[in-house]
């Protein structure tokens, strides 16, 4: 058995050259645009109702939440201002990439960790093909065109959740809302949010597909790979999110 | 004696602390069916996947058409896996396509021709491993025995000059055994391809076989006619020729 941290590195340095040789495979000709279709609509189209369904009530809780928790300061018609900028800068990425990479990682792995255990990988090699160029590049592209989409929509969702709560418990116009909200958030807001799910993306891509290649000792090896690969993006998102921020926040301010 | 066109020089190899070979030497001849024999995990499949690139040796070279493999860059290796093609054991068919896009996988890869000729290639193939009409079909939709056969056609669909099969009558019922080793001898005959078998069956052994190779103890222990073998003094090889247990610990 290898030190923690010996398998820690032993995985960054391959996931490292995992990312380098897909940068590679995605400026070769010919260019696979349709595998990298094919990946969006998977992963990306697909997970639109997660998406809105927990954008959405995310977006009417926090509301619910500051409405009350304003209220005794005498700012709670300030509630779409928090929620807005909450939404858009932080829970609309962070909350969509945890969702969506739990759905579409996860299912990364268990399609090319089966593949892997049935020497589908070793046959498309053999057959003169390249499996980073096959299977992982076509999805860490359309991971991370797809999920600062998706959270462009989580942001929408959000704010019409959270401004929908705010009309019935603060008792304010939708117009009112709307209004506080458009002057609340700037372009750097969204720049902040949609930059950290680019980044969010191509963890998800890089890992699911990681560990599924990665994967052996046959079905129970599959579940057992799955299961990780939920664990690590979701560590992953949330570690890299708090040095995201950091960083954004001395770009953008 | 025929051109030697396959060689493994003094191959060692190990997974982890476990040492698969030691030293392992061979040599496959232009047109003939070698067998490699062996008991299980003494690394029958892993020769085949060193002749294609998919694994490295540690020590040792392998040399295919002249050139040794691990020299081969990029490009290299594709010409060299347009000659030697592989049939996995279980087949290996790439589940979300049909038996058509299979079968077209390596001609699209190696630009074998027009959409019209590989579409025609996929019908010829089809019909040699005796499964014509099944384009639409999924890999789901087989049995075991027709996956091998598609598997082989898939193989056979860029006209390689050999072609591994590693286990190709594992898990099948006794006609569909006799069915594929019709097939292994057919294509020789008909495409004179060479061929190297990855087998347990020493039924498939002596239906199909030129030469047969055992590896035992970390080397090739046995390399002969299947008459040679017979009359072997290798004890162990005489036990599994007869379907006997033979025992590890026994001398060479």
């Amino acid at each position: 058995m290898q030190p923690h941290h010996k398998i820690f590195f032993s995985a960054i340095g391959e996931m490292t050259y995992l990312t380098l040789a897909s940068t590679r495979e995605l400026f070769k000709r010919p260019f696979e645009w349709r595998l990298i279709v094919h990946q969006i609509e998977l992963g990306g189209i697909d997970s639109w109702s997660i998406t809105v369904l927990a954008a959405g009530f995310t977006g009417m809780v926090l509301s619910l939440q500051f409405a009350i928790g304003l209220e005794p300061f005498g700012a709670s018609m300030y509630t779409g201002k928090v929620v807005s900028l909450g939404i858009v800068r932080e829970l609309g990425p962070v909350l969509t990439a945890l969702l969506v990479g739990g759905r579409v990682g996860s299912g990364y792995t268990a399609e090319l960790g089966s593949m892997n255990v049935t020497e589908q990988v070793d046959a498309i090699r053999s057959l003169g093909a390249d499996p980073i160029r096959k299977l992982v590049m076509p999805r860490v592209v359309a991971m991370t065109l797809a999920l600062p989409l998706l959270t462009c929509v989580a942001d929408i969702i959000g704010c019409a959740g959270g401004g929908l709560i705010t009309m019935i418990e603060v008792g304010v116009t939708a117009r009112f809302v709307f209004e506080q909200m458009v002057e609340t958030l700037m372009v750097v807001d969204l720049l902040h949010g949609l930059s950290k799910s680019i980044f969010f993306g191509y963890l998800i891509g890089i890992i699911g597909c990681w560990n599924g290649l990665q994967t052996y000792g046959g079905t129970e090896g599959v579940g057992i790979a799955t299961t990780r690969t939920v664990v690590y993006i979701s560590i992953a998102i949330l570690v890299s999110d708090f040095a995201l921020t950091r960083i954004f926040l001395g770009i953008y301010g | 004696m025929a051109e030697t066109i396959i060689s493994f020089k003094n191959i060692a190899k190990a997974f982890g602390d476990q040492q698969i070979f030691e030293d392992l030497n061979l040599d496959v001849h232009r047109g003939e069916t070698l067998t490699i024999i062996g008991g299980s995990g003494v690394g029958k499949s892993v020769c085949l996947k060193l002749l294609i690139g998919l694994l490295q040796p540690d020590a040792g070279s392998i040399h295919a058409f002249g050139q040794a493999v691990s020299e081969r860059d990029r490009r290299g290796m594709l010409r060299l896996r347009s000659r030697i093609a592989m049939l996995f054991q279980g087949a290996a068919l790439f589940d979300s396509m049909t038996v058509e896009e299979n079968i077209k996988y390596p001609l699209v890869e190696h630009n074998w021709g027009t959409p019209g000729e590989m579409d025609r290639r996929v019908v010829e193939v089809l019909e040699m491993v005796d499964m014509p009409g099944i384009q639409k079909l999924k890999p789901a939709e087989l049995s075991g025995g027709m996956k091998k056969r598609v598997g082989l056609a898939r193989s056979i669909a860029i006209k390689p000059e050999v072609i591994l099969y590693d286990e190709p009558t594992t898990g099948l019922d006794p006609i569909n055994v006799r069915r594929i080793n019709g097939l292994i001898l057919s294509l020789q005959e008909r495409l004179g391809v060479t061929s190297i078998v990855v087998t347990h069956d020493m039924d498939t052994v002596f239906t199909i076989t030129d030469r047969l190779a055992m590896i035992y103890q970390k080397r090739v222990a046995f390399v002969g006619t299947p008459d040679e073998a017979k009359t072997q003094e290798l004890k162990y090889l005489r036990e599994f020729i007869k379907g006997g247990k033979g025992t590890l610990n026994e001398d060479l």
